[in-house]
């Protein structure tokens, strides 16, 4: 209430109480601490990583509205992290029935035009969710469906909404199935006739695209892209998605599968880091673990990677040259000195570039570390050098 | 941090001290000091200059056959336009420092030349490791020789209470002794020379990164409304003026810290060093001018004020091909403050013919830096020889504190 509120005379009714300090933003920090946290603090980054490129290949944005930030942590807690070492369909079910995605896919307005809500009122299907399943979660673009496809596939998934806040339709805010809002009768998608009834049919076709060879290409591929090279090498390529299909969509062999892989080791470094891994590799590096993730996230939106917020469904991009970008590269320089200057002299750059890099140390590197004035300023060159920039 | 801060921290700005590569520490208990009984109040302050400061350009030995040569198209004349400031007949002292030179002709200023610490080799790390810790070698980051002076004092009340959440102290002021101090909160900009040294890494290895690096940094230079030309230095000197003024602010206060430390950044001058004007000339500048407002912020206890600026060691005799020099060995210590003993070159000089030079290339040191740094104490706070000697420097027995630096 502001202080003047009180002063007023009561000729106006008592207003309701004071809501509670903001319990979105206190909730979304709660989640982006603890995600932060586990970047920094984790043994074996690799899992971290995985669990990050996942939550962005199945982004929501928490800029849609309160909703999708109250639940952009713990969309990401629940329908991604259980499943980066597990099955691909298992965590594309979670993903589709959650409410942040739901939310940010406009699902929970789409009607079926024959469903009692529909004739009710006069409203119908939104295919925002069924497009980007198949275009952007699994199949791909031109990944031999058509419009046909989507139509029916939205068609199909009427009816998977969340709880409203009066609970009529179960405990608010938790997925439920509306039969009211679900287009009754069998839908053809892909060139398959799904009869189910209610739920079943949806996730019957949600588990058959799972394993449609065009998602295993679609998938190694961005895989690929993700952790080796803007153009990964077309053989790796090819055995991720052999690996993909022969295990129907096992994501711990997936990983295992790029880990044993020659290319992953082979290829230079040529990827640039994000802006969250440049903060993050920067906290594991200097053993920052966020107390408050206010820092981290002030540097996110600085450097373009609003933590959960990309600007589409497409997620944040996964190429060099999005994030090599001029004014990018001057605000890393400007947080590396920063970060240096509160570091100080405590730690020795050459040790540290020892933890980076160790043989991997272009002779540049190293001596433009050893020259530097002072531990500050070799601190924030290492930061930026090719060797950290990159990966 | 906003949560922390105190009275004395509103009264001088907040915002100007957070500024730049420029940091301030300082002690926070008001020591019982040995001579308070002879109504002197005195105050000290430990000014680094980090990344090796030409000690034969700042106080350039003109009179010298052999400096004209060596130091070349950046030399400093004894007349002409931009000549130094002749301290004596043989001593020119850099054009930029006007407010030294006053101090100098005051007798509130000395100048102690052809000056080193004990260490010998030639990285900025480990020199400033040594210059700051005071032991005789590198890798000892615990504690620096000011805070194991502190730690002889007796500890009288304290007088300052948390300023803020602590930055990084220099090392000269960490240790065991509690210091206070400041860290820069909003997101400075990155020094110049720091993007140099970067662009010339990325020019090697990672031409993408080089031209995404300059557009972004020219961008940042048309946002400010500046031309494309480098102005190196430019920022560090206005961002040490700003540190001087707030730590002189402080230490003035009846209630304020007696004893601190600052760092200055920026002095590795390896190319385009600059003559009477240029690159080094700024930051000199900016020295002479934070040594002018801890003077002016000081007011009636810069009387009892000792200030010493010393760096981790000094440059080539011979400038290199760049216009510029490298990492040496002697170079100079400053004398500033109400209470030296001042109007004095304090120097044995080894000359700069070939064979008089450190390994043929550097100025030969003749003093011991730390001799210089114990008489200080001695004369300032009473420490006697033996705790200098074997805590705040250690295993410094037979470096003898020089006499009769303050009055």
């Amino acid at each position: 209430m502001a202080p003047g509120a009180t002063m007023q005379p009561s000729a106006n009714p008592p207003k309701p109480p004071v809501e509670p300090p903001n319990i979105i933003q206190k909730t979304f920090r709660a989640e982006a601490l603890a995600r932060l946290q586990r970047g920094v603090a984790a043994d074996c980054g690799f899992v971290e990583r995985l669990v990050v490129f996942w939550s962005n290949h199945f982004c929501i944005s928490a800029n849609k509205g309160a909703l999708a930030r109250m639940w952009a942590g713990s969309f990401e807690r629940e329908a991604i992290r259980p499943h980066v070492l597990g099955r691909f369909a298992d965590m594309l079910k979670a993903v589709e029935q959650h409410p942040a995605m739901l939310f940010f896919l406009d699902n929970q307005q789409s009607l079926g035009p024959d469903s009692r809500a529909g004739l009710n009122r006069k409203r119908g299907l939104n295919e925002n969710l069924a497009r980007e399943i198949m275009e952007l979660h699994t199949l791909g673009v031109g990944g031999g469906y058509t419009q046909d496809d989507v139509t029916s596939f939205a068609r199909v998934i009427t009816g998977w909404t969340f709880a409203g806040r009066n609970g009529q339709l179960g405990a608010p805010g938790s997925f439920v199935f509306n039969a009211n809002a679900h287009q009754p009768g069998p839908q053809q998608v892909l060139g398959k006739t799904y009869a189910q009834d209610g739920i079943a049919q949806g996730e019957a076709v949600l588990a058959d695209i799972a394993r449609h060879p065009s998602t295993a290409k679609f998938i190694a591929a961005k895989f690929a892209r993700h952790f080796v090279a803007d153009d990964p090498p077309p053989a790796l390529v090819a055995k991720l998605q052999d690996v993909f299909s022969k295990t129907d969509g096992n994501l711990r062999a997936l990983a295992t599968a790029l880990v044993e892989s020659n290319e992953a080791w082979q290829a230079p470094l040529t990827k640039m880091r994000s802006p969250y891994e440049f903060l993050i590799a920067s906290g594991r590096l200097l053993a920052r673990n966020p107390e408050d993730p206010g820092r981290y996230l002030g540097g996110l939106n600085l450097l373009g990677q609003p933590l959960w917020s990309p600007a589409g469904p497409n997620g944040f991009p996964d190429t060099s040259a999005a994030w090599a970008a001029p004014e990018g590269m001057k605000l890393r320089l400007d947080i590396s000195a920063q970060l240096a200057s509160q570091i100080g002299d405590r730690l020795d750059p050459r040790d540290l570039l020892e933890l980076v890099a160790a043989d991997a140390a272009s002779p540049e590197t190293r001596r433009t570390i050893e020259r530097a004035e002072s531990r500050q300023q070799a601190l924030a060159l290492l930061l930026m050098a090719p060797e950290f920039q990159r990966r | 941090m906003a949560c922390c801060e105190s009275v004395m921290m509103q009264a001088t700005s907040r915002r100007a001290l957070l500024l730049g590569g420029a940091s301030f520490a300082a002690w926070a208990y008001l020591p019982k000091f040995a001579r308070a009984a002879d109504g002197r109040d005195p105050r000290f302050v430990v000014i680094i200059l980090r990344g090796a400061l030409d000690g034969l350009a700042t106080v350039a030995p003109v009179g010298d056959p052999d400096y004209a040569g060596l130091h070349g198209a950046i030399a400093l004349r004894p007349d002409g336009p931009n000549a130094a400031v002749m301290l004596d007949p043989f001593f020119g002292l850099h054009p930029a420092m006007p407010e030294f030179a006053r101090m100098y002709r005051a007798k509130q200023a000395a100048v102690v030349h052809a000056v080193a610490t004990s260490y010998r080799e030639r990285s900025h790390f480990d020199g400033q490791d040594v210059l700051e810790s005071g032991f005789p070698g590198p890798g000892r980051v615990q504690s620096g020789w000011l805070n194991r002076a502190l730690e002889a004092l007796p500890k009288g009340e304290r007088v300052v209470s948390a300023l803020a959440v602590g930055p990084t102290a220099p090392l000269v002021l960490r240790g065991a002794a509690p210091t206070v101090g400041w860290a820069p909160t909003a997101l400075p900009q990155a020094g110049d020379d720091t993007a140099m040294r970067l662009f010339e890494l990325y020019q090697h290895r990672d031409p993408a990164l080089a031209s995404a690096l300059t557009q972004g940094l020219q961008l940042e230079k048309q946002a400010r409304g500046e031309d494309m030309k480098p102005k190196p230095g430019a920022g560090g000197a206005a961002a040490m003026r700003l540190v001087a003024r707030g730590a002189a602010k402080l230490m003035a206060a009846d209630d304020g810290p007696r004893i601190g430390a600052l760092a200055f950044d920026g002095w590795d001058t390896h190319a385009n060093e600059g003559g009477p004007v240029g690159r080094l000339a700024q930051l000199l500048g900016g020295l002479d001018g934070a040594l002018a407002d801890f003077e002016s912020g000081l007011g009636a206890r810069w009387r009892d004020t000792v200030i010493v600026v010393a760096t981790e060691f000094g440059r080539t005799a011979r400038i290199n091909g760049t216009e510029g020099t490298d990492h040496g060995t002697g170079t100079i210590a400053l004398l500033a403050g109400g209470a030296v003993r001042g109007g004095r070159m304090i120097t044995d000089w080894p000359g700069l013919k070939p064979a008089n030079l450190y390994q043929a290339r550097d100025l030969a040191p003749t003093t011991d830096l730390r001799a210089v740094i114990k008489g200080v104490l001695h004369d300032q706070f009473g420490l006697g020889e033996r705790v200098l000697a074997d805590a705040v420097f250690p295993d410094s027995a037979p470096v003898k504190p020089m006499k009769g630096l303050v009055t």
